[in-house]
C-alpha cells in the first residue's frame, strides 16, 4: 500500500538568492490555494452563527469569513425546531456503519478465498468481480429501485413469518446494495497476495482451519487494507444521495443528505441552512481531520492500482 | 480438520500426504467465502443490469396497474426523437470535454506543488482535501449560495477588479450556468486526484531525478524527460476516473439548477432519474440508463485504446 511520505526528489538550490524568492513565491502559491479550497467551508461555519439578514450584508466585506457581530445559536435551534436532524444524523450513521462493518467482513473473506484458497472457477469469479468495476452506479440504479420493489423479506405476523414484497422506504434497502463492494473485494485481494503463504501452510500443519488462518492470522495482518476499505466505504455511506432520494419516503428513515431538501421551500432560510450543512460535514471533517493521513494514504492507495 | 483419509490408491502412490480430503476442505471453504458477496453482488449488480437491457424493451413503470409487456424498439424510437436526449447529451459531452483536461492538469500541478520536502507541506494537502470529503450535496448548496446575483462571487469579482467586472446570476443565466458548475466540480474533486498523482510521482525513483541533474537539465526538461514518462500508468487511470465521474453528473445539477434554466444543465442521468423516479416511467428510463450505459463503455475502450502500451 503506498503511504505518501515526503518526495526523494527535492530541486538541488543552486543559486541561494534565487532559490529563495523561489520558495517564498513557491510558499505564497500554496497558501492563495490553501484559502482557495478552504473558503467556502470556512464561510458556512461563519454563516451559521449569524442571522439571514447580517449574512448577506457581511458578504460585501471580509466580514463574511469572520464569526463578528450578532454570533448565536439560534439556526442550530431552528433546525432542531424544523426537521428531525438527530433522527437523520442517527440514521445515516446506523447505515454507513453497518454498511462499512458487514463490508468489511463479506469482501475480506471473498478476497481471501480468491487470494489465497485453490478452488474451481476461482480465476472466473475474479475476473467477474473486477469487470463491475467499470460499470458506474449510476447505469443501473432505475432498474434496481424497480427491481428491489419486488424483493422478498420475511416478516413475522401473528408470530408466523410470512413473506412480505417489496423493498422500498426501509434501512435493508439503503444498505444491502451497497455491502459486496468490487473495489474493497481489489484491495484485499491485493493487500493478501503480499502475505506470504508459507504462514498458511505452516498453519494448516498445525490443524488449524480456513476459517481460523482468515480470522486469526491474515485479518490481523491485513490492517492497512482495512483502514483503506472502512475509510473509501463510509465516505460515499455517508454522503448517499442520489438512492435514498428514489427509494426511501417515510421521514423517519431519511439519512442526512436527503434531509436538505427540507431547507430548500419557497424562501430559503440561509441561515438554518448553513447551521444543518454544518452539523451533517462535522463528523466527517472531524474524522478526516483526525485521520488525515490515512485518508489520504487511502486515496493513494486506490489509484496504485495502473 | 481432515484427519480421516479416504485412501484412493493412485493418488497415495502420487503424493506421500493425503492430499485429496483436504483439498476438498479447501474448495467447499473457499465457495463458502467468497459465497456472500458473489450473492450480494448477483442480487444488487448483475440482476439490475440484466434488468436495464430487458427494461428498455417493455412498457414498465414503478408501480402500474397493467402487467409488463415487450414493446420493441418503441422506448428507443421515442429517445431517438426526444429534444431534451439530445440535449443531455450534448451537456454531458460539454462537462465531460472541459472538466477532464481541466481538472487532471489542475490535479497534476497541485501535486507538484505538494510533493516537497518544504515545512508545512502536510497542511496544504489537508487543505486542498477538504472539498473533497465534504459531501457534493453541501458543497453544491455552499456554491448555489455564493453564485447568486448579490453572492460571494460577485461580491469578490467586483472587489479584486475595482468594480469593473459586474457579474451576472450565474445559475439562471443559460450560458454561464453549465461553466459555474464545471468551476465547482473542479474545486470539489480536484484534491481527490491531486493524491493519486501524489502516489504516481513517489514511484518515480530518486535516481533518475540525480542522474538528469548530472546531465544539468532545467526543471522543465526534469518535468518532460523523466516526471512524465514515469507517471504513464497513473495518467491512464486518472484519465479513465474523471471521465466516468464526470458523465455521472448528477448531484449538483439536483442541488443547484434541477436542469435549467431552459435545459441548459440538463444530463443524461439527471434525465434517466427525473424520467424514472419522478415520472415512474422505469422502461424509459432503463432506455436513458441503456444509452448511458453504452456510452460510457465506448468512452473508456477509446480510452483505453488511445493510451495503450504501444510496446
Amino acid at each position: 500500500m503506498a503511504t505518501i511520505v515526503s518526495a526523494p526528489a527535492a530541486v538541488q538550490p543552486k543559486n541561494k538568492s534565487k532559490s529563495t524568492s523561489r520558495l517564498v513565491g513557491g510558499y505564497a502559491a500554496r497558501i492563495v490555494l490553501g484559502l482557495f479550497f478552504a473558503f467556502p467551508v470556512v464561510f458556512m461555519f461563519v454563516s451559521s452563527l449569524k442571522p439571514d439578514d447580517q449574512i448577506f450584508s457581511d458578504l460585501t466585506s471580509i466580514k463574511a469569513f469572520l464569526p463578528v457581530g450578532h454570533i448565536s445559536l439560534d439556526n442550530y435551534s431552528n433546525v432542531f425546531d424544523t426537521v428531525p436532524a438527530w433522527r437523520f444524523l442517527a440514521n445515516s450513521l446506523v447505515i454507513s456503519a453497518l454498511i462499512v462493518a458487514l463490508g468489511l467482513l463479506v469482501n475480506s473473506m471473498a478476497a481471501f478465498a480468491l487470494a489465497r484458497m485453490h478452488w474451481r472457477g476461482r480465476s472466473i469469479v475474479l475476473a467477474a468481480i473486477i469487470a463491475t468495476l467499470v460499470v458506474p452506479f449510476e447505469t443501473f440504479a432505475l432498474p434496481l429501485v424497480w427491481w428491489v420493489n419486488k424483493l422478498p423479506w420475511l416478516v413475522m405476523q401473528d408470530g408466523s413469518p410470512v413473506w412480505s414484497f417489496g423493498w422500498l422506504d426501509s434501512y435493508r434497502v439503503q444498505i444491502f446494495p451497497f455491502i459486496a463492494n468490487a473495489f474493497s473485494i481489489y484491495l484485499y485481494y491485493s493487500y493478501f497476495q503480499s502475505i506470504p503463504k508459507e504462514l498458511d501452510e505452516a498453519a494448516r500443519v498445525d490443524g488449524a482451519s480456513w476459517f481460523r488462518i482468515y480470522r486469526s492470522i491474515a485479518m490481523p495482518l491485513a490492517g492497512p487494507a482495512t483502514a483503506t476499505v472502512a475509510i473509501l466505504t463510509f465516505l460515499p455511506a455517508w454522503n448517499q444521495y442520489l438512492w435514498p432520494l428514489m427509494v426511501v419516503q417515510s421521514e423517519n428513515l431519511r439519512p442526512v443528505m436527503v434531509g436538505v431538501s427540507y431547507f430548500f421551500q419557497l424562501n430559503v432560510a440561509w441561515g438554518p441552512m448553513m447551521a444543518y450543512a454544518t452539523l451533517i460535514t462535522i463528523p466527517v471533517l472531524a474524522l478526516f481531520l483526525s485521520f488525515q493521513r490515512a485518508f489520504i494514504g487511502s486515496i493513494a492507495s486506490s489509484g496504485v492500482k495502473g | 480438520m481432515a484427519t480421516q483419509t479416504r485412501h484412493r490408491p493412485t493418488a497415495i502412490e502420487v503424493s506421500p500426504k493425503p492430499e485429496l480430503p483436504t483439498k476438498r476442505t479447501e474448495a467447499r471453504n473457499g465457495a463458502l467465502m467468497v459465497s456472500p458477496a458473489v450473492v450480494l453482488l448477483l442480487v444488487f449488480f448483475l440482476v439490475p443490469v440484466l434488468l436495464c437491457f430487458i427494461l428498455a424493451f417493455t412498457n414498465a413503470r414503478l408501480v402500474s396497474p397493467e402487467p409488463t409487456r415487450f414493446i420493441g424498439l418503441d422506448n428507443f424510437s421515442r429517445l431517438f426523437q426526444d429534444p431534451l436526449f439530445w440535449k443531455s447529451l450534448r451537456n454531458t459531452f460539454y462537462f465531460a470535454i472541459v472538466v477532464v483536461p481541466l481538472q487532471s492538469a489542475f490535479a497534476l500541478v497541485l501535486a507538484l506543488l505538494v510533493n516537497s520536502q518544504h515545512k508545512g507541506t502536510n497542511i496544504f494537502r489537508t487543505l486542498y482535501f477538504i472539498p473533497v470529503v465534504t459531501s457534493i450535496v453541501v458543497v453544491s448548496i455552499l456554491w448555489r449560495f455564493m453564485y447568486q446575483p448579490e453572492g460571494l462571487v460577485n461580491q469578490l469579482l467586483q472587489t479584486v477588479s475595482f468594480n469593473t467586472i459586474q457579474g451576472t446570476d450565474w445559475l439562471n443565466n443559460q450560458s454561464t450556468a453549465m461553466p459555474a458548475i464545471m468551476f465547482m466540480s473542479i474545486w470539489q474533486a480536484v484534491g481527490f486526484h491531486m493524491v493519486i498523482w501524489l502516489s504516481g510521482l513517489q514511484t518515480i525513483s530518486a535516481e533518475l531525478y540525480e542522474a538528469a541533474d548530472l546531465d544539468g537539465t532545467n526543471r522543465w526538461e526534469k518535468f518532460r524527460y523523466v516526471t512524465w514518462p514515469g507517471l504513464r500508468a497513473t495518467r491512464t487511470f486518472i484519465l479513465v476516473t474523471i471521465t466516468i465521474a464526470a458523465l455521472s453528473l448528477f448531484a449538483q445539477i439536483n442541488v443547484m439548477t434541477n436542469g435549467g434554466p431552459r435545459d441548459a444543465t440538463s444530463t443524461v442521468v439527471f434525465q434517466a432519474v427525473r424520467v424514472g423516479y419522478q415520472q415512474q416511467a422505469t422502461a424509459y428510463a432503463s432506455a436513458i440508463s441503456l444509452a448511458f450505459f453504452v456510452l460510457v463503455l465506448t468512452v473508456s475502450l477509446v480510452q483505453r485504446y488511445l493510451t495503450r502500451d504501444k510496446d
